[in-house]
């Protein structure tokens, strides 16, 4: 690998990480906007006009806060809870297609996609979100508090409930594409039509599934507010609380993401039309891919916004609801959507 | 190829420097007023009682050996779903079969109430 690739590949990880930053800065205020309206109420809008501002002083509040160790925690894991949630959302970021090629340097194209050619992308997603596992459990282990250990525990438990049946909704759609490759699967669907037209109960599977493997309501259990106070965060201040609230936020972008990839067409505008040829211009054109671009974070947004419409309209599961849910529903459920999968491909493909 | 996964490990080393770098500067921006006070933990305003390390319900043990042994499993579907189209009915029926051993197991697990939470 030549020095420029590795420049390139240095400059696409800092803008992808820009990006993570502020869509999750605004994606903070998108929530309590939306909160604000669903109960009635203003919202922020005392920072900069209409609020735009608020995060980025809720982030220089938090920059200047006290970082609170209790003296009965364990140090070294308390610290480092926060780093392994954050760099797992940071590192799910590489493998998102987040546009087609743009530029083409020395015979190699890039574009916002780190890693387009990686053959094994949805094995890394799901390996990077059991690796964030560890960090919620360890930081409600090491703040050696009741809240906390039972939050962690309680989100360990889950996550790693609904990550069997994300797993198994994911192999719907490996089945119909025929590559783990995510650029492949996107290209699949523009030539074949949406997979969420093919996949409607895997569709739903992961998406009840990335609602719980984000911590959002209603499986917010871990930081059942009435029972647990904040949950595995209960020890956390300053900083290292907010590094774990943007790693939940990043993810849940992430979350969207890997949907608008799996099930909704990625950069595909409508299925079934031919955008390029519609608009006349060629299918790799640098407007063509712009634009898949701009359709692609829609709707990663668009599901995110769902996201936060769920979460201030549902009430929380209780946690046997939770776990019967997850083993006893949505696990059988994903078998038998593979099974029948196969069987109309088999027949039909 | 390895360099395919050097994006991937380029973007593990800056999440990691992403996340020290934030603590640390708010370690130095920070105000370092502690007391003894500060420093315990939080117990909805009481004196703290013993420490948290205690034994908890044996279900979250449980239910992690279950994630291990299906975990497995999903992962075993992933190559066979990849070469579904060339394996075609053959490969079908054996996932068929793999898939009735591994439901019968799990029917085993719910019958044995591994899952009860009530």
């Amino acid at each position: 690998m030549d020095p420029i690739q590795l420049l390139i590949i240095c400059a696409q990880a800092g803008m992808l990480v820009n990006l993570m930053l502020i869509a999750a800065a605004y994606m903070v205020l998108a929530e309590r906007k939306v909160a604000a309206w669903i109960q009635g109420r203003v919202g922020p809008n005392r920072v900069g006009p209409w609020g735009l501002f608020q995060s980025f002083a809720d982030v220089f509040k938090l920059y200047l806060k006290e970082d609170v160790v209790p003296a009965a925690a364990d140090y070294k894991f308390h610290a480092l809870a926060p780093i392994i949630s954050i760099a797992v959302a940071i590192t799910i970021y590489a493998v998102i297609p987040w546009s087609g090629p743009l530029v083409t340097i020395d015979g190699h194209s890039y574009g916002l996609a780190m890693a387009p050619q990686m053959n094994v992308a949805i094995l890394i997603i799901l390996a990077m979100t059991s690796v964030g596992v560890y960090g919620v459990a360890l930081a409600g282990w090491s703040s050696n508090n009741k809240y906390s250990l039972m939050g962690g525990l309680r989100s360990a438990a889950q996550m790693i409930s609904y990550e069997l049946s994300m797993g198994l909704a994911v192999i719907g759609v490996v089945l119909i594409s025929g590559s783990l490759n995510l650029v492949e699967i996107i290209n699949s669907q523009i030539a074949n039509g949406w997979n969420i037209m093919y996949q409607p109960v895997a569709f739903l599977i992961f998406f009840v599934t990335s609602l719980a493997e984000t911590n959002r309501a209603p499986f917010d259990l871990p930081e059942a507010e009435p029972e647990l106070v904040g949950g595995y965060h209960t020890e956390y201040t300053g900083m290292k609380f907010g590094l774990l609230y943007l790693a939940e936020y990043a993810s849940m972008l992430a979350a969207g993401a890997i949907m608008a990839t799996l099930f909704l067409g990625g950069w595909d505008m409508i299925p079934f039309v031919d955008e390029a040829a519609l608009l006349g211009l060629a299918p790799d054109s640098i407007p063509m891919v712009v634009l898949g671009h701009i359709t692609f974070v829609s709707k990663a947004l668009l599901m995110v916004f769902v996201f936060i419409w769920i979460r201030w309209s549902l009430p929380r599961f209780r946690y046997d609801q939770l776990m019967n849910l997850g083993w006893k529903v949505l696990l059988p459920l994903a078998l038998a959507n593979i099974a029948v999968t196969g069987i109309c491909l088999l027949l039909f493909g | 190829m390895v360099t395919t996964y050097v994006p991937l490990m380029i973007m593990i080393l800056i999440g990691v420097i992403f996340g020290v770098s934030n603590i640390v500067l708010a370690e130095i921006l920070g105000p370092r007023r502690r007391n003894k006070a500060k420093l315990s933990t939080y117990e909805s305003g009481m004196e703290p009682i013993k420490s948290a390390r205690e034994r908890f319900t044996v279900k979250f043990y449980l239910v992690a050996v279950m994630f291990i042994l299906f975990d497995i499993e999903v992962i075993f579907m992933y190559p066979w779903a990849v070469q579904f189209k060339e394996l075609g009915m053959y490969g079908f029926t054996a996932m068929i079969l793999f898939m009735v051993l591994l439901f019968s197991g799990y029917l085993y697990v719910i019958k044995k109430g591994a899952l009860r939470w009530d």
